[in-house]
């Protein structure tokens, strides 16, 4: 089971704000090991973010977006006590969703 | 089992029933996640061949797209912060572009309708570059750049 | 006529030095930027997350969990501990620092062998993780806010102290380098990092309570003992054992030198 990602969902004023940080090496696939071998590409593909059944955020990444991933943006509305849920698949079809209770 | 997918077992973590039934060959890997996945526009070196495969068209600079919190030299280029704020008005998608990456297309967030089309992330330069911000407004596509430095720190780790 | 061209070359170096160190000013703004940007979302949590659960699990071949482990303030008791250590243990009869300690803990309470709990001292990826380096963010972060307060008056930890400073000033190895030499004064750097003069108590203080460190060049958690592990490579010294007592002493007496500042760790760091 992949690492859980770190998520904080505060409410400011009408809208939430969403932090996450997700546990992924997010490898570019053109490193080398130490015995000049490629390390494959292992990176999170899609990552998509709901609040009451509504996608509020949907994105793709390539292995370019940093390892341990960070995102923050904000949506209108929440209300302390929503859950949002975010959910990724990696391009090995490995996938992780983990809940926030908007505070 | 070819050498492949022992590399990718061996690399997950995590054995998913989709690793499993990958591994059996019954599912491509990365199936999961193919339909919602545009490989083709994480494949290019220019904005033309990413504008192509993401389906758009050339876009205007625009002052109405912003990087915040994005500082112009980067200690490192494995972790480089990226604040983006568009005020297109219909702002739909927001990608990044990095012009001297091996591939030019970081990421791209869609926005629906009630939320900012404002977001921050970290990417990855291998080097001092441009960095773009292509924002999708209303079927449109409007664009803004800042140059990145890129430095490695000094004691070599 | 010459003294008007003289006039003109010393306003033109004049001008030439103001621009210089403008320049460089301003690099030193924009990589201060860069730090600030970075510390809105520090990965070392993800590292704290994967130590709290460890904390609480029982392990090892006893299958006891580290409630029984004694950071120095009670069984168990995790919160402001780091800024107290170094500290001596007489359990151990030994002064231990924060992963030394938690070895101790491995070994003693929950059957691991020295060789098995030191495995993985420094992760290096998800393929190899170090436990220690998730416990290390762990208990540190139960540190946060506190101001130091290692026990110098204690006469084990006196030794340590004193030892650690000698070591900090004697010039050793193939470049015939001490620690003072990169850390002994203002202004120094390697390339375009700046350098902590740590014989200052304003650079000890903030870069001892900046360690562990979610290292972005590493992509990991780092600790104390692998920053002086690395300063002793970079320095082409011998490999610094860990946990061993050269490694102790250096922590006791740098982790001394900053007792009073508060604690600020895992921070995050290029």
């Amino acid at each position: 089971m992949p690492d859980p990602m770190k998520i904080r969902a505060n409410l400011l004023g009408d809208s939430t704000e969403v932090k996450v940080l997700m546990s992924h090496e997010m490898e570019t696939g053109q490193r080398k090991d130490a015995q000049g071998k490629t390390i494959p590409a292992w990176f999170i593909q899609t990552v998509k973010v709901t609040h009451a059944d509504k996608v509020v955020l949907a994105a793709q990444w390539g292995p370019a977006v940093s390892k341990n991933p960070f995102l923050s943006f904000k949506f209108e509305g929440g209300a302390k006590g929503d859950k949002v849920r975010i959910t990724w698949i990696d391009n090995h079809g490995d996938t992780r969703t983990d809940e926030a209770t908007i505070a | 089992m070819n050498t492949q997918r022992r590399q990718a077992m061996k690399a997950a973590s995590a054995w998913t029933l989709v690793t499993l039934v990958a591994a059996a060959g019954w599912l491509k890997p990365g199936d999961a996640a193919a339909e919602d996945w545009n490989k083709g526009a994480f494949d290019t070196h220019s904005m033309d061949e990413t504008l192509k495969a993401l389906g758009g068209s050339p876009p205007a600079p625009s002052k109405d797209i912003v990087f915040f919190s994005t500082p112009d030299i980067a200690e490192n280029g494995a972790v480089v912060p990226i604040g983006i704020r568009s005020s297109v008005p219909k702002t739909e998608s927001i990608a990044i572009l990095i012009e001297k990456n091996p591939n030019m297309l970081a990421a791209v967030f869609d926005i629906p309708p009630g939320t900012d089309p404002s977001l921050s992330t970290r990417i990855k330069m291998g080097q001092t570059s441009d960095v773009y911000a292509l924002v999708k407004a209303d079927g449109k596509y409007y664009v803004a750049s800042k140059e990145i430095k890129v430095t490695l720190g000094g004691c070599g780790g | 006529m010459m003294l008007r061209t003289f006039a003109t070359g010393i306003a033109a170096t004049a001008l030439a030095a103001f621009i210089g160190s403008a320049l460089a000013e301003s690099t030193t703004d924009e990589i201060a930027k860069y730090r600030e940007a970075l510390q809105d979302g520090n990965p070392a949590e993800l590292w704290e997350a994967r130590g709290e659960e460890m904390w609480t699990k029982p392990r090892g071949p006893k299958q006891v969990s580290f409630a029984a482990c004694d950071l120095g303030l009670g069984a168990g008791v995790v919160k402001g501990a780091y800024a107290a250590l170094p500290r001596y243990f007489p359990d151990a009869a030994r002064v231990m620092d924060l992963e030394t300690r938690l070895v101790w803990c491995m070994v003693h309470q929950q059957g691991y062998t020295e060789a098995d709990a030191t495995k993985t001292t420094f992760g290096n990826g998800s393929a190899h993780r170090s436990d220690l380096e998730a416990l290390a963010a762990y208990v540190t972060s139960q540190s946060r806010g506190v101001r130091m307060n290692v026990a110098l008056d204690e006469p084990h930890v006196h030794d340590m102290y004193r030892l650690g400073e000698k070591m900090f000033y004697y010039r050793g190895g193939t470049h015939d380098f001490a620690c003072a030499t990169c850390h002994g004064d203002d202004g120094k750097r390697i390339r375009l990092q700046d350098l902590p003069n740590l014989t200052k108590l304003e650079g000890a203080q903030k870069a001892y309570t900046t360690w562990p460190a979610y290292r972005v060049s590493q992509g990991e958690v780092r600790t104390f003992q692998w920053r002086l592990n690395d300063c002793f490579r970079q320095q082409r010294f011998p490999e610094l054992e860990f946990g061993s007592d050269a490694s102790i002493a250096l922590t006791a007496y740098l982790a001394g030198r900053a007792n009073g500042a508060e604690y600020n760790g895992p921070a995050i760091k290029r």
